[in-house]
């Protein structure tokens, strides 16, 4: 009697995983090239159709536009690029201080729920579950329409000592530029290697006899302290250059325009929303004998919150933060619906100007995929520093 | 030599009473400086805006659709704009006196969703009844049979376009997901990597520009002389990037599968997509019900972006109504409260019912 035979194993049949695995794969393959080529064939002859040119030669070209708002000085007589430029900053002022704002905020408000107190329990709750469930586009259009229709005019603004806040938004002092202010900048920059220096000497001398060392308060005394005394020996200069009211505008000083600050201000309060919540599930997340363990090795409160929880609450925190850090600067892109001039906005324009359309969402994409992979690849390096490292 | 003599320590007096609402506000309220003072400084702050708010809101009001009243000095919130654009806050363009159109398909299309929340209707024929409720959806909304007038589609707008954007393409990117987040657990490297990049790539840029691309782009990847309707663009953008997002969701759960699973299923026989459907996507699936559930909302929330490229849902329709007429232009903050609040019921309800879905499925983890 013969056994039952097994089907014969030829590498190349129809049975054989690899090889069905293989056809797949190039099955594919050919698809998406195809789909590719096709798309990439229309689009070509469409553009002959219609005259349209491409390539990015017109980036050389005079913008012929003004943009509202820029960091450094920009006429409508030039390049585009320059404008790319000037729409590229103005995103990244809006996400590298939005990050910071937001991670402020977010922290605050997600610590608030833990709170003892009702009343800043339920208010917090109340934020997260009011600002998280609105659209936020409609909440920057919101902000802007606080700015642009209920503040006063800017020919009687509301004062608060030195700032106005009017329909032009918010004007205040900015210091007269000295060259003190130059030795004060060098003198934090050598506060801060001081404190480098004086960390590493801690850390050594804790390994070495055991006694903790001020690892926070002292290395920003150093910093600060260094910061006043190179103030201080460039001279001390403390004037202030003042907004003042004029005719029809507040002059002088420093300025934040309405779009700016509607951007700025509604996504830090809608990502905030989110990092409260992430700040909150992570310390929910530090089981609570870790904290007890440590009140019976005798850590003070503050040592048990940087040394026990923070660092495992960390490493459930981080990687969320870093996504809601990109869907900051991701939103950051419907500045365009308020008429803050982001790159987006710019984008846009060229578009409409040129015709270039493929060229101008290039630009945006490129953008931000590398602003994102800048934060990415910055919030990694962090999250592996912070990783508990397990042996 | 005298022995200590043992003193108990005096007992510390008992709470006064510590259930009931005076015991409640004691702690929660006054416990220890610290909080005394919170509840001082919150309180004081809570006093001074919340009286003026509600003036504002509530009691110096307008109610009626009449903007003179509204200008007086001194009245509060003009809810009158509410009534009198009511129709076209929520219809946007659509035709006046056809109005109960939209508003049928709505209510159909809102019964149907608050039915398949239902557990009792999860049944094989709620699919029958999606197909049939977004075929009357699209029929009393488009025209043309029926003695319906025709309405094109550029004029549908409102909340009808807000449900039928975000339904429709939650509804489409949930199965492309799966395979996408399939196609990154996948053993085969060029699927993975085809996977991997379009995920990347979506992520890696703000929807803006994606329904840029629908709107701009799209007629010109397709052939000479074939159009497709705005509508059906900015749909299939959103449902890529919705795809893209719930892909890294549903990657999660499935990669929470325990391997042993795996093995056991390869043990029993069963084949790859055996092995998927029946083993790994129900467990993986039960999961990440949170990340989904999140998903949709934000898609829902999204789906007010449209309005950058003119379609009038409902955030468009809003600015639509008051800024076409000077009298009420005053008073868009009112109107943006109003459909605030529409999104607010709408994300709310969804995220108490993700609430409710996460400790139904987790019921088989109780013991």
């Amino acid at each position: 009697m013969s056994t039952p035979s097994s089907p014969p194993k030829k590498s190349w049949s129809w049975r054989s995983q690899a090889f069905r695995g293989l056809l797949y794969q190039i099955i594919a393959i050919v698809v998406v090239l195809l789909a590719v080529l096709y798309l990439a064939h229309n689009t070509t002859t469409n553009m002959k159709l219609r005259g349209i040119q491409s390539g990015f030669d017109f980036l050389t070209g005079p913008a012929g536009f003004d943009i509202g708002e820029s960091f450094f000085a920009f006429d409508s007589g030039e390049s585009y690029w320059r404008a790319y430029l000037v729409g590229f900053v103005n995103t990244l002022r809006v996400a590298v201080v939005g990050i910071v704002l937001t991670t402020l905020l977010g922290t605050l408000i997600g610590v608030g729920r833990f709170s003892r107190n009702a009343l800043i329990r339920g208010l917090c709750s109340a934020y997260v579950e009011f600002f998280r469930n609105i659209p936020v586009l409609l909440q920057l259009l919101m902000w802007y329409l606080m700015f642009t229709e209920v503040l006063p005019a800017s020919n009687e603004p509301l004062v608060f000592g030195p700032f106005f806040l009017s329909k032009g938004g918010l004007n205040f002092p900015i210091p007269e530029w000295a060259t003190g202010h130059v030795w004060g900048a060098w003198g934090l920059l050598a506060g801060v290697i001081g404190a480098v220096l004086y960390r590493s000497y801690a850390k050594k001398s804790f390994e070495q006899t055991g006694r903790v060392k001020s690892m926070f308060w002292a290395p920003l005394a150093i910093v600060l302290g260094a910061g006043i005394l190179g103030w201080l020996l460039g001279g001390a200069p403390t004037a202030l250059n003042m907004p003042v009211q004029g005719e029809f505008a507040i002059e002088n000083g420093g300025a934040l325009t309405p779009e700016y600050l509607s951007v700025l201000l509604g996504l830090t309060i809608y990502t905030a929303a989110f990092v409260s919540e992430v700040v909150r599930g992570g310390i929910q997340s530090v089981a609570l004998g870790q904290s007890e363990a440590a009140a019976a090795l005798g850590l003070s409160r503050g040592q048990t919150m940087r040394l026990v929880m923070l660092p495992q609450a960390l490493r459930v925190i981080i990687p969320p933060v870093t996504n809601q850090y990109l869907n900051l600067t991701k939103n950051s892109s419907l500045a365009v619906a308020i008429g803050y001039p982001d790159v987006v906005s710019i984008a846009n324009t060229a578009i409409n100007q040129t015709g270039r359309a493929v060229e101008c969402i290039a630009i945006i994409m490129l953008v931000y995929l590398s602003t994102s992979l800048f934060t990415s690849i910055t919030m990694n390096w962090y999250n592996t520093r912070s990783a508990i490292k397990e042996r | 030599m005298s022995a200590t003599t043992f003193k108990p320590i005096e007992a510390r007096p008992a709470p006064v009473k510590t259930d009931g609402l005076v015991a409640w506000i004691r702690f929660n309220l006054f416990g220890d400086w610290k909080t005394t003072l919170g509840t001082l400084i919150i309180g004081a702050f809570l006093l001074a805006i919340l009286p003026r708010f509600l003036n504002w809101a509530l009691v110096q009001a307008v109610w009626v659709p009449n903007f003179e009243a509204c200008h007086v000095e001194g009245a509060g919130a003009c809810w009158g704009v509410i009534v009198e654009k009511f129709r076209i806050i929520i219809f946007g363009r659509f035709p006046f006196e056809e109005q109960w159109r939209p508003l049928i398909a709505t209510l159909l299309l809102c019964s149907l969703l608050v039915a398949s929340c239902m557990r009792m209707f999860w049944k094989a024929w709620l699919g029958l009844a999606w197909v049939v409720v977004l075929g009357s959806f699209f029929l009393l909304m488009s025209g043309g049979v029926f003695g319906m007038s025709k309405v094109d589609t550029d004029r549908w707008g409102g909340l009808p376009l807000t449900l039928l954007l975000s339904s429709l393409s939650m509804a489409m990117a949930f199965p492309l997901a799966l395979l996408i987040a399939l196609g990154r657990r996948s053993n085969l490297p060029a699927i993975k990597s085809l996977c991997t990049i379009y995920v990347e790539l979506i992520r890696g840029v703000p929807l803006i520009s994606v329904l840029f691309m629908a709107s701009f782009m799209f007629p010109l990847l397709m052939p000479q002389g074939f159009n497709i309707d705005v509508l059906v663009r900015v749909l299939a953008g959103i449902t890529l990037f919705a795809a893209a997002y719930m892909a890294e969701v549903i990657r999660g759960g499935l990669q929470a599968v325990p391997k042993g699973q795996i093995e056991a299923a390869a043990t029993l026989g069963l084949s790859y997509w055996q092995t998927q459907r029946k083993i790994v996507l129900p467990q993986a699936l039960s999961m990440v019900v949170p990340g989904i559930m999140n998903n949709f909302i934000s898609t829902f929330k999204d789906t007010s972006l449209v309005t950058i490229v003119s379609l009038y849902e409902l955030t468009g329709s809003m600015s639509l109504a008051l800024n076409s007429d000077a009298d009420w232009r005053p008073y868009k903050i009112e109107g943006y409260l109003f459909i605030a609040l529409i999104y607010f019921g709408f994300c709310f309800s969804m995220s108490r019912y993700s609430l409710w879905i996460e400790k139904q499925v987790n019921k088989s983890k109780l013991r």
